[in-house]
């Protein structure tokens, strides 16, 4: 399979597309020849100009979706670009929750199999090879298809940086999807945002994550007043997510965010597999843990055998005296 | 109502995980116990089956050796039967090849909605239930922290970056459902001796109608070419806290021009 085109899902949100997506652009650009986008929503036009800018020649604009959610319509509108011969020899998506819809419906609808949780794409042999971490990050899997394409590939966030090449605005050419039917019947009644404050999880340099091992949701606080002190975002283990003492959009791992700040504090949090690929790859990881075996410990540069609710006011109060 | 859950059988995660040096496939060897993952689902088809006044809960899963154990922990929590693909051609299949094999057996049912986890634990592919939900035809919605049904349609908190959406689908459909959605019931003891005499329907690939070349190594279209050992991290410094634990993350902060 020779890599000619690639396509790449350019998700938006806010206005602009999310940072994921020009990650996967940037990489594209140096393994094909042309790379093309697929958008959604009303702000293609305005976004043309960004994803231009990042080596997109043509956004394929599958339009409004009408309270649909993207899975069943954004795939059929890339099968149909495909069957009509037009389509991409591989096709991107970022690893997000429509990412992964729209993956997984356009697999079974082309027929064709999908490599997910890839955090590299190196060109080999006239073809794509994929790489995946697995077991927590202690073991690198490559891995490529056999048979025909378009290749479907899901991108974890932070797989490569994303840097402009100075191109011109792309054109936006129109792809509305082909009618889906009952299969299409999902539709979005209300959308809910949740307040949030200081810089964003994924892009502070610092972040200061709590884990079940704070006890109980009051001590939270001291996650969020380090974190503040430290002019960073607080993070969270899924454990406690799932306890419900802080919301989703706090949590780190698989599931959650992909975090690549200058420095990491995990605190009272054991290191399970899951966690670490969301954080393994930060520049300086410090834990905080009283379990001297916690695996955490294997991958910090600094490790602090204690309990969490000793060092963290102690160490809130140094700071705080620093001013 | 009644209800599917697409039920994974896994190798213990607590065990260090493994691959098979020649096949590359993770070793599945010992007794699989049930995906913790997939126990949010069969909790919250026991609830919405509840809430709507009745209706069967079935389970579907694919896993070698005519493995059982995992389904006997989620007949014990409630599920009244179910439905387990066994066959020596289904080892290396992808995820796409293990959707059509949920597919045929899920459809066996004919169910009203159909539940997954997002991800399974020690995959974590994340698309199958989407592949499935495409190969029947279904409306799907992912990664729901909250499940209703209203007449004929599911109501569902979507989760998404920004916070959740709500969502409405008309039935069938099918969800897949966060750790979290439900907190999963404990199988009692009367429920466990219960689960010995469910029924629990094996089914090999050529039952399902399903061509050999769809699935198994062949149907995967995709190879592993190569497994390495990731750089490690070097060795970090640790230190025990007698009161000053403290200090030293602060020289390190200090060092790193953070502080
Ligand atoms: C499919 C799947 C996806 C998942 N995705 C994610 C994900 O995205 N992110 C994620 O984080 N997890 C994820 N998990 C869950 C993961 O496996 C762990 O269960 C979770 O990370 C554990 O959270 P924790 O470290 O806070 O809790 P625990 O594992 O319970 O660890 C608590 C730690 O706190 C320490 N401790 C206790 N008291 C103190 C104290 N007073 N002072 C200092 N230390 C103390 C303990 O020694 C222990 O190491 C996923 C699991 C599955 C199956
Ligand atoms: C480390 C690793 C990486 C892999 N990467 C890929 C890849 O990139 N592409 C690929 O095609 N395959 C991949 N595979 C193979 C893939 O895991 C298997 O094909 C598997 O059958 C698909 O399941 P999953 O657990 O990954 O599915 P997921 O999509 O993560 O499963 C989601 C949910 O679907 C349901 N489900 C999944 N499998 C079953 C089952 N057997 N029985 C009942 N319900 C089920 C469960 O509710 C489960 O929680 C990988 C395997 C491993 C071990």
């Amino acid at each position: 399979m020779s890599v000619d085109k690639i396509w790449v899902l350019a998700e938006v949100v806010d206005g602009a597309p999310i940072t994921t997506s020009l990650e996967l652009i940037t990489q594209a650009r140096s393994l094909a020849g042309t790379v093309e986008a697929v958008a959604w929503g009303d702000a293609t036009p305005s976004v043309a100009a960004t994803l231009g800018e990042y080596g997109v020649t043509t956004v394929h604009d599958v339009g409004d979706l009408g309270g649909a959610l993207p899975g069943v319509p954004v795939a059929a509108a890339i099968a149909a670009a495909v069957a009509a011969g037009a389509g991409p020899d591989a096709v991107l998506f970022p690893a997000t929750y429509d990412g992964r819809d729209i993956a997984g419906r356009l697999s079974a609808k082309l027929d064709r199999p999908v490599l997910t949780n890839v955090v590299d794409l190196i060109a080999d042999d006239g073809g794509l090879v994929t790489q995946h971490a697995i077991f927590g990050g202690t073991q690198v899997v490559s891995a490529r298809f056999t048979g025909e394409g378009p290749g479907i590939y899901v991108v974890r966030a932070k797989s490569f940086p994303a840097e402009p090449s100075g191109g011109a605005p792309a054109s936006a050419v129109a792809a509305p999807a082909p009618d889906t039917g009952a299969t299409n019947a999902a539709r979005i009644v209300a959308r809910h945002v949740e307040e949030r404050t200081g810089p964003k999880l994924d892009e502070a340099a610092v972040v200061v994550s709590g884990g079940r091992g704070l006890g109980e949701r009051d001590s939270y606080a001291l996650i969020e007043e380090l974190a503040t002190l430290l002019r960073g975002a607080a993070g969270a283990s899924r454990a406690i997510v799932d306890a419900g003492w802080v919301p989703y959009s706090h949590q780190v791992g698989q599931t959650g965010k992909t975090v690549k700040p200058t420095v990491y504090l995990a605190c009272g949090i054991s290191g399970a597999t899951q966690h670490l690929v969301g954080m393994k790859n930060s520049k300086n990881i410090v834990a905080i843990n009283k379990d001297a075996d916690a695996p955490i410990f294997s991958v910090a540069d600094l490790g602090i055998v204690g309990d969490v609710h000793k060092v963290l006011p102690k160490l809130i109060d140094a700071l705080k005296s620093r001013g | 109502m009644n209800v599917v859950v697409c039920v994974k059988q896994i190798p213990d995660p607590a065990a260090p995980p493994a691959l098979d040096a020649g096949t590359k496939n993770l070793v599945r060897a010992g007794k699989l116990i049930l995906d913790d993952s997939d126990a949010y689902g069969v909790e919250m088809a026991l609830q919405l089956a509840d809430a709507a006044g009745g209706g069967e809960v079935t389970l579907v899963s694919m896993a070698p050796n005519g493995e059982t154990s995992g389904l006997r922990t989620a007949l014990a929590m409630g599920a009244a039967k179910a439905i387990l693909v066994s066959d020596d051609s289904l080892a290396g299949t992808d995820a796409l090849g293990t959707a059509k094999v949920l597919a045929a057996a899920v459809k066996r049912a004919e169910p009203d909605l159909v539940l997954a986890a997002t991800e399974s634990t020690d995959g974590y592919t994340g698309t199958t239930p989407v592949q499935v939900a495409e190969l029947l035809g279904l409306p799907s919605v992912t990664f729901a922290k909250k499940v209703e049904i209203t007449g004929n349609s599911v109501k569902v908190e979507r989760q998404t970056e920004a916070g959740y959406d709500e969502v409405e689908s008309p039935l069938p459909a099918l969800v897949t459902v966060t750790a979290g959605v439900v907190e999963p019931r404990y199988p009692s003891f009367k429920g466990i001796m219960a689960a010995k005499s469910k029924p629990v329907e094996i089914l090999t690939v050529a039952e399902l109608g399903l061509d050999a070349g769809e699935i198994g190594a062949a149907g995967a279209r995709q190879e592993i070419t190569q497994v390495a050992d990731a750089e490690a991290r070097a060795a970090g410094e640790i230190v025990v806290d007698e009161g000053e634990g403290h200090q030293r993350v602060i020289e390190f902060l200090e060092q790193l021009k953070v502080l």
